[in-house]
């Protein structure tokens, strides 16, 4: 779960990593006022949401005096910014941070996450740092080098070295170093499934500057991490997604109007692209997951119905474990008994329970249509979902 | 033969006393797998569905010469139990528990490491070698016993397919649940080499999907070694959107790279035959093995 910007850099500041001079605001009038404790000769404001991409999409604005920066925090306040990893809706910014700007003699990139293979952190970096770096590392995946990253030690700090000499970070090196096993401190401490600093800026005076940084906390730590849920708190996510994740559905909202719901990431994940290569346009991602009950269910199915972009329901279902078909069945039947709105369903389901999960269907007067394969499953509720539109 | 478990394995059960641990012991056992006792702290002494319980790993291999461990304990329990597992020396720990946090897997992973423990999971849907052993938490109505070999980072994926397969006429050698999670145990590779190495296995069916390396790495192995048996692949995700978490952790893919439409192409550089979607996999898996000589995995 990705931290908001200004969190982040407190998070990481607090282990000694330097970060621009800065404040966070909600209003025009706050950014100008906050420019007095800034001192620098320029400003930048910064648009405060949870997707990255920020640069690109205009998030990020420069600034001469305070008067132009209560200007352009006025312009981001309130409105929506739409970056490649927002989804189309975009977020809503109704928080900028106001930093100094950074006179920036070299741009790198780097980053810590465990290593899936060996388990332990590593160090990503590269000496070409910069907004558009992350479209660059998509189109070349060697752009960022990688290496273990012990523990803090003369003999670790020697090997770090030889690493940054070799992509390019080769100047004032010893701040680089007690910035990045600063940042390890952090992300050992507090959980952290990625630090993300870039750019990572080299001034003209030698210093190395977290000029923008993403943490990505585990949410899986929670239990032991109680301040993570004010952290989270903070930070914005569609209702509706929130609404699932309380009832054991994993929910991600897309553009389209087949409402789908696949008991497993995998079967979702399936379910989606055999849709979209049909031409058809799912609604969401949905993914019971494997301890849900029929009640939980019955929750995701609410949501489906009360979602009004949503024509048809698909239901991809393999039933296994404690989750057996006919369980999910219940769960539809459950929503459909109290709904207003009663949308067509598509029902593939095999596995464990089946043709009870059918029966049940059919039996309490859902109007279901049963299909033998996810194939045909999917021809049905493509046409249905096509029709529904032009209606 | 088989990979991994079969009717030799020895199981117990870390986690035995809770709802979902007494669940699915009772299927195992109902399944055929031998399963010997459970490990709840406190609980040493007495039993539970008619099994001994033990206070700690070690006692219950001490007793038992169990080879084998299910781990079916709250997230919160999950790595130390794991390690608790590998230090006794089990051989086969399967961990089935979801949201185990990333940094207990660090350390289970440095535990791991210079032992001979195969580690399946976390968040797995576990291992079965049809009509031999079960251990987790997978359906087993539509499993038949034969050639086909399956590693998937999907449980109901591999659920779905394995229905297909057996409706086919295409029975599991063994199916492999490697897990959703960014940092699990066995992976594609270890896997690929395991059924190579399985007389029994015909042909491997890979389940993979957006986020993480596996597939390539599984691609990067194929092309270094004559594998002789046919290889199929179904990679899902190909239309997620980017930079979001779809369900499971190892979805999301913090650096860029990890795409569907890479894992695809490299997976058919190393000459694997890709199953176009769920629904293709049985055409798939006759497709790889009439252009594969020497191989009958559909007889």
């Amino acid at each position: 779960m990705f931290l908001a910007e200004y969190q982040s850099k407190e998070l990481l500041a607090q282990y000694g990593v330097s970060v621009p001079d800065g404040h966070q605001a909600r209003s025009p009038e706050e950014a100008q006022r906050l420019c007095k404790e800034i001192k620098a000769p320029k400003y930048v404001v910064k648009a405060q949401i949870g997707a990255g991409g920020r640069g690109l999409a205009g998030g990020i604005r420069f600034a001469a005096t305070p008067s132009a920066v209560a200007q352009e925090a006025g312009r981001l306040l309130g409105g929506v910014l739409v970056t490649d990893q927002t989804g189309p809706a975009g977020e809503v910014v109704d928080l900028i941070l106001v930093e100094a700007a950074i006179d920036i003699a070299q741009s790198c990139f780097v980053a810590i996450a465990l290593d899936p293979s060996s388990g332990g952190p590593m160090l990503l970096a590269s000496g070409a740092g910069g907004v558009e770096f992350e479209q660059r590392a998509r189109m070349d995946e060697s752009i960022a080098q990688g290496c273990a990253l012990p523990e803090d030690s003369a003999g670790a700090r020697a090997r770090i070295a030889e690493f940054l000499s070799g992509i390019g970070l080769t100047e004032a090196q010893d701040g680089a170093l007690d910035a990045i096993f600063a940042a390890r401190r952090a992300f050992m401490d507090n959980d952290m499934t990625l630090v993300e600093i870039n750019p990572f800026a080299r001034t003209r005076d030698g210093r190395w500057i977290a000029v923008d940084a993403k943490v990505a906390i585990d949410p899986n730590a929670g239990f032991r991490r109680p301040e993570f849920a004010s952290m989270v708190a903070e930070r914005p996510a569609p209702a509706d997604e929130l609404a699932a994740a309380r009832h054991n559905i994993n929910l991600v909202r897309l553009e389209g109007n087949i409402g789908v719901v696949a008991n497993g990431a995998g079967l979702g994940l399936a379910t989606n692209d055999m849709i979209v290569d049909a031409g058809g346009k799912p609604a969401n991602f949905m993914d019971i997951r494997t301890t849900a009950s029929s009640m939980d269910v019955a929750r995701g199915i609410e949501i489906l119905l009360g979602d009004g972009r949503v024509t048809a329901i698909l239901l991809t279902i393999h039933g296994g474990g404690m989750t057996t078909a006919d369980t999910v069945a219940e769960g539809v039947n459950f929503a459909y008994a109290k709904a207003a709105r009663k949308l067509p369903v598509i029902a593939y389901m095999s596995g464990k329970h089946a043709d009870w999960g059918h029966r049940i269907l059919r039996d309490r007067k859902v109007p279901v249509e049963s299909c033998d394969t996810i194939t045909a499953a999917i021809g049905r509720v493509v046409a249905l979902a096509g029709q529904g539109r032009t209606r | 033969m088989a990979i991994f478990v079969n009717s030799e394995t020895r199981l117990i059960v870390q986690g035995m006393t809770g709802r979902s641990g007494t669940f699915y012991t009772d299927e195992a056992i109902r399944y055929g797998t031998t399963c010997l006792g459970g490990v709840r702290p406190g609980k040493g002494g007495s039993s539970h569905i008619g099994l001994p319980l033990f206070d700690t790993v070690a006692e219950a291999v001490a007793a038992t010469q169990a080879n084998a461990s299910l781990v079916i304990v709250p997230a919160t329990h999950a790595g130390p139990a794991m390690i608790e597992a590998i230090e006794a020396g089990i051989g086969v720990v399967v961990c089935v528990t979801e949201r185990v946090p990333q940094h207990d897997m660090s350390r289970v992973k440095q535990a791991l490491a210079g032992t001979d423990t195969v580690l399946i999971g976390p968040n797995s849907q576990g291992i079965l070698t049809p009509g031999q052993c079960k251990i987790g938490v997978m359906p087993t109505v539509n499993a038949l016993p034969g050639h086909i070999g399956i590693a998937s980072r999907s449980a109901s994926l591999t659920s779905e397919v394995l229905a297909q397969c057996s409706k086919a006429g295409l029975g599991q050698s063994t199916t492999v649940g490697i897990g959703g999670d960014t940092l699990h145990g066995v992976g594609f590779v270890e896997c690929l080499k395991a059924f190579r190495d399985d007389p029994e296995t015909e042909a491997v069916v890979l389940i993979g999907e957006i986020g993480g390396r596996g597939e390539e790495e599984a691609a990067a192995y194929l092309e270094t070694v004559d594998y002789g048996k046919p290889v199929v692949a179904l990679v899902v995700g190909r239309h997620a959107p980017r930079g979001r978490r779809m369900g499971h952790a190892g979805t999301l893919s913090v650096l860029g790279g990890g795409t569907a439409a890479d894992k695809i192409a490299r997976l058919r550089a190393a000459w694997v035959e890709i199953a176009a979607h769920a629904d293709d996999v049985v055409a798939a898996v006759a497709r790889a093995t009439a252009r594969t000589p020497d191989t009958a995995a559909t007889r």
